[in-house]
């Protein structure tokens, strides 16, 4: 019986070798170990013995039988580990296929630059105050200090729709009506919108363009004022190393008036093309609240006093991205918009 | 304005700076100098000659064959030009010499005839053509008989000279004369003025007894002053005459017109020169036109005038278009012998009004429009008389005749160096302010803590305190204003709840995979109102560019369809846009139109195209539906978003509905029509338009947390066969109003429409969801809840269960 025994260990331990897979591992299994197998066998044959045999020949079945399974189960470990590893073969793929697209559209370049100014006004407490693009001669014109027949008004030709009424030829009419509407109150807005001026549309003129300007009324608002609000504007938008210088200038509605112009962002000031060889780059137009505006609307002038600015999205854009061409922004190519999508330091 | 260096520096001391330099500072300290024009042009070898001899080529009709005495040796030159001739002093470009535009000279031969240099016209010199004496525009320029062989051509043309080009706003009209420069660059450089000279012999005979003057309209005339001079020799005005001219950019004619024009641009007074014996009744009567009144003018345009029209006459009929233009009857021509010179003060409007209704601009209107200086008006009219009689033999009658009423006080302005400082954020001392104000040549005054300023009337821009604020900053230098930022009551900025909610519509749609266009919101009558949303008239502009661009748009689909055309046609496979705009309706009380902020988006072509892994989808009608709803969830209005079929002019009429918040229409959405497709050369097209203003203005229920129930919800699917007309929307309004408060949710699942399905009928599943936050559902409860929406649905839609 103990030959016996150590012959189905052999004949076992042999077909754990074999076994190739798992399934294969579990037959011998079931064929040696199980209930019906032949060590099962041997310990319901012990009966037979005598008596004082039963013990150790049950003690050997026992140890015969822990081997067999010791090696079955490390073989199976085995087996096993190499069922999952086939599998993962079978499984891998083509890493550098290309993935299920995710397709988003982005904002137009002029609400991108527009969107920029916005915020960083209303962190520095600044609201934003819009208007009808379809204005009233007297908001557009006379509010601003422009009566009829004034010869500024030749500087910007205009679309009328009747005598009295026009498309807005810039966004500053939203201020006489913001202005008109606080009743003498503290102000501080950015006005962004459409305008329209007769040009005939080129690389350089769309009589549809959009503007972005701003407005502050308060006490003792000074023209030093003014300049430090434009800088923290030019260091945001064009760089921490941005300078700006102001140059006298000329606009009905403010009084003085400048041109504000930022040290080239492309060549920090030693000429280019971009800054036409001068290191200076003209960015906008702004000056201190005329006092006819401010009593037009109602404010007295030897009180409060306030200052104003405004410049074009399609410049600035057209500066920072190299656009050359004013018509892009109007013509809505998706080859052109969609250049538009990645984001900025 | 064009401001030669070379003549700025007779009345200014320039300092001797480069004129870049020059044009910087007057830049920064506030008139803008556009451009610095060297006139040389980088030429060099350009000499004076005298032609010794000059006869025509035997190979060539068109060519003479000329010796030309240069200085140093006499050389021949061929000479094309038709006015080339024997005694000539001529400009001569020698070999080795660079003209404007880079072309060098080199020795040639023409024809088998040696040419050593280049005879040459004031256009090869780079003066522009329009500028060019008459005499001379078709062929070479002569030189004066003293020019010197051998000696460089340039000074004598002006040539060595720099050009300052102004770009003048419309304020600082005061520059717009050489005086006028010299004022502010004396002011900039601390220089004091050389005034021009204006000295000459009387005649014994008075004007007064050759000409009588009245003035009958004296507010749009208020002073006159005419002199008289007799016996003027009209010829070509001398070389250095004629050069600055040029460079001012005026074309040089006789030395009677000549002058007129430069004592304009050296005062910036418009004069007119009269022959006096065209007038032929020694009298001036100026007065405002007869309604149809007719002059001929010195364009030989025949002009007819209105009644608000000043106009200057003989006593009889009109001989000038007061500040506009003359007429031809009165012009000075080669045989005048006496000049009437007319230095006026034209009001600024009635010119303004005169030019635009004849649609004549000069250099005279443009400086009446802007006010001349009414102290000048006689000055200029004396320095006309005194060149006059300098350059033309004149004999200027003694006094002039006058008619003056205007006034010519200066404004005078008050302002406390406090209030200048103030405004400026900055502490300039007074010494430093009426230094400045000494620089400007104003005449001042500071008393008790005020400045008293005479403002000069050359300068009618300086009228208020601020404009004094402007003055001392500019001078003092805008580079010292400090930096700061305003200090009020700290109040955070920010977007309004409308601003804010736009721009997460716009983030939406365009992670939907849109972008945003921008179009124009002028189009042409007929698309304005196409695809609006409401009917109400057209705005339209009085004066369009272009019938393209005459109306303002009613609805934004148009452009967007323009735009989808414009990509399609350049292979774009897909075009999904979207475009916030406004749309101009009708015409409110205020005489505006209403302005509604409209949304619009259109689609066209592949939507999902990922096909390696089978995955592909062209766009269609339930692909920009879906972004409509994930919008009004956005939005919180999902719950009264339906969809009703409707017909809109340009959309397929079985693909097209009205979108609706509570039964309120809202917008709409749709393929766009077969036929308008196909002439667009387009895909299959989606739109929607939808009223913004509306949806965003519109209540919506306050965000508030419903608790996350720890019990199952239970799903109940049903298939329902039904009329093919049913609509989904239908029994799903059904389904909802049926279920009763268990019923969480209604979800479409299938349509089925096919052979299997007896005709005239369709199935639809939908899956039911029921539920109670508060505890599990019985089966009994839900049977319950279920046997009611399929009984409503038996009842209310003819639907039955599909077995
Ligand atoms: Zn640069």
């Amino acid at each position: 019986m103990e030959a016996q025994l150590q012959q189905l260990k052999e004949e076992a331990l042999q077909k754990i070798e074999a076994s190739q897979n798992v399934k294969e591992l579990n037959d011998v299994r079931v064929a040696y170990l199980g209930k019906k197998g032949p060590i099962t066998d041997l310990l319901k044959g012990m009966g037979k013995l005598p008596a004082e045999e039963r013990p150790k020949m049950g003690a050997l079945v026992n140890v015969v039988r822990e081997e067999v399974t010791e090696v079955l189960e490390a073989r199976m470990t085995l087996l096993q580990e190499q069922a999952i590893q086939e599998q993962l073969e079978k499984e891998s793929i083509d890493v550098t296929l290309p993935g299920r697209p995710v397709k988003t559209g982005n904002h137009h370049p002029l609400t991108r630059v527009v969107e920029e100014i916005e915020d960083l006004f209303i962190s520095m407490g600044y609201e934003i105050a819009e208007g009808p693009e379809v204005e009233k001669d007297y908001y557009n014109f006379e509010a601003l200090n422009l009566p009829k027949g004034h010869p500024a008004r030749d500087m910007q030709d205009s679309f009328y729709i009747s005598e009295d009424i026009l498309l807005r030829t810039h966004t500053s009419p939203v201020q006489a009506r913001t202005m008109e509407a606080k009743e003498g109150k503290p102000i501080k807005i950015i006005c962004p919108g459409k305008v329209y001026r007769r040009d005939n549309d080129d690389a350089t003129h769309s009589h549809q363009f959009t503007q972005i300007e701003g407005l502050v009324i308060g006490e003792d608002i000074r023209m030093s004022d003014l300049k430090g609000t434009l800088s923290v504007f030019a260091k945001k938008m064009f760089g921490e190393d941005r300078e700006i210088r102001l140059r006298p200038s000329f606009f009905p509605f403010t009084e003085p008036s400048v041109e504000m112009d930022i040290s080239c962002f492309k060549c920090g000031g030693s000429g280019c093309n971009v800054c036409k060889k001068t290191g200076w780059i003209e960015i906008l137009g702004a000056g201190m609240v005329h006092p006819n505006v401010l009593e037009m609307a109602g404010y007295d002038s030897k009180k409060l006093s306030g200052f104003a600015f405004g410049m074009g999205p399609e410049r600035i854009a057209m500066l920072k991205y190299g656009v050359e061409d004013i018509r892009h922004f109007y013509t809505n190519d998706v080859r052109f918009l969609s250049q538009f999508h990645r984001t900025e330091v | 304005m064009l401001v030669s260096t070379k003549w700025l520096a007779e009345y200014v001391n320039t300092q001797g700076l480069d004129p870049k330099e020059l044009g910087e500072k007057i830049t920064r300290s506030g008139i803008e100098v556009d451009a610095v024009i060297d006139r040389t042009q980088g030429m060099t070898n350009v000499v004076v000659g005298y032609v010794k001899e000059c006869v025509k080529h035997p190979e060539a009709d068109k060519l003479n064959i000329c010796q030309v005495d240069v200085g140093e040796e006499t050389t021949q030159i061929i000479c094309g030009a038709p006015n080339v001739a024997e005694g000539q002093k001529v400009i001569v470009a020698r070999p080795g010499a660079v003209l404007p535009g880079g072309m060098k000279i080199k020795k040639a031969k023409l024809r088998g005839e040696e040419s050593n240099g280049m005879i040459c016209s004031l256009q090869e010199l780079g003066i522009e053509g329009r500028l060019v004496p008459k005499a001379y525009a078709e062929g070479i320029y002569v030189l004066p008989e003293t020019a010197t062989p051998g000696e460089s051509a340039l000074p004598l043309l002006g040539l060595d000279d720099t050009i300052l080009e102004l770009g003048l706003t419309p304020n600082r009209s005061d520059a717009l004369s050489m005086l006028g420069v010299a004022y502010e660059v004396g002011a900039i450089l601390s220089e004091d003025m050389k005034y021009p000279e204006a000295t000459y012999n009387e005649g014994n005979e008075k004007a007064s007894d050759y000409l009588s003057l009245r003035v009958d309209a004296t507010s749009e005339n208020p002073m006159y002053v005419a002199k008289v001079v007799r016996n003027v020799q009209v010829k070509e005005s001398p070389l250095w005459l004629q050069h600055r001219l040029m460079a001012a950019g005026v074309r040089p004619h006789n030395n009677v017109v000549d002058i007129t024009n430069y004592v304009l641009m050296e005062y910036g007074q418009p004069l007119h020169a009269f022959d006096y014996d065209r007038l032929e009744t020694k009298e001036i009567v100026v007065r405002l036109a007869n309604e149809g009144e007719k002059i001929v003018t010195l364009d030989d345009q025949e002009r007819t005038l209105k009644s608000n029209h000043l106009v200057i006459t003989n006593g009889k009929e009109p001989v000038a278009i007061a500040g506009v233009m003359g007429g031809a009857n009165s012009e000075v021509h080669d045989g005048t012998t006496t000049v009437v010179i007319e230095s006026a003060y034209f009001a600024g409007g009635s010119v303004r009004q005169t030019s635009k209704d004849h649609n004549l601009r000069s250099d005279a209107s443009a400086r009446f429009e802007k006010g001349v200086d009414p102290n000048r008006v006689i000055l200029a009219a004396e320095r006309a008389a005194s060149l006059l009689a300098e350059l033309a033999g004149g004999e200027v009658l003694a006094g002039s005749v006058v008619v003056d009423e205007l006034d010519k006080t200066p404004v005078e302005v008050v302002v406390s160096p406090d209030f200048i400082n103030n405004r400026l954020g900055m502490k300039i001392s007074l010494e430093d302010m009426t230094s400045i104000l000494t620089r400007l040549k104003f005449d001042h005054q500071a008393a008790n803590g005020y400045l008293y300023i005479k403002a000069p009337t050359r300068r009618q821009d300086i009228k208020i305190p601020e404009d004094i604020v402007e003055e001392i900053a500019r001078m003092y230098g805008y580079d010292e204003i400090p930096m700061t930022l305003p200090v009020e009551e700290s109040k955070p900025g920010g977007l309004t709840s409308y601003q804010a909610r736009r721009r997460q519509v716009r983030a939406y749609l365009e992670s939907a995979g849109l972008y945003q266009a921008i179009t124009y919101s002028l189009t042409s009558k007929e698309m304005s109102r196409k695809f609006a949303l409401e009917t109400a008239p057209v705005t339209e502009l009085l004066m369009p560019m272009s019938e393209e661009r005459s109306t303002l748009r009613q609805s934004l689909i148009p452009h967007l369809l323009d735009a989808v055309t414009y990509n399609t046609a350049r292979q774009a496979d897909t075009v999904a846009l979207y475009e916030v705009g406004s749309v101009f309706l009708g015409e409110t009380e205020s005489g505006l139109p209403h302005e509604q902020e409209h949304l619009a988006a259109v689609i066209a072509g592949k939507w999902v195209d990922h096909s390696w892994q089978g995955e592909k989808k062209a766009v269609d009608f339930f692909v920009l539906k879906g972004i409509v709803e994930g919008l009004m969830e956005l939005l919180g209005h999902s719950k009264e978003l339906t969809f009703e079929r409707a017909v809109v002019d340009g959309l397929h009429p079985g693909r097209t509905a009205s979108i609706q918040l509570a039964g309120e229409e809202i917008g709409l959405i749709g393929q766009l029509h077969p036929s308008e497709q196909k002439a667009r050369d387009l895909k299959e097209t989606y739109v929607v338009e939808l009223n913004l203003a509306k949806v965003l203005n519109k209540e919506v229920e306050a965000l508030y947390y419903a608790p996350v129930s720890k019990f199952p919800s239970i799903t109940r699917d049903i298939a329902l066969v039904v009329d093919s007309e049913k609509v989904a929307g239908e029994l799903q309004a059904i389904i909802q109003l049926s279920g009763g408060r268990l019923l969480k949710g209604v979800h479409l699942f299938d349509l089925y429409e096919g052979e299997k399905m007896e005709p005239g009928k369709k199935s639809v599943a939908f899956s039911l969801t029921y539920f109670d936050p508060e505890r599990t559902l019985t089966d009994e409860e839900v049977v319950n809840a279920h046997n009611k929406v399929l009984k409503a649905l038996a009842e209310q839609a003819g639907a039955e269960l599909r077995g």
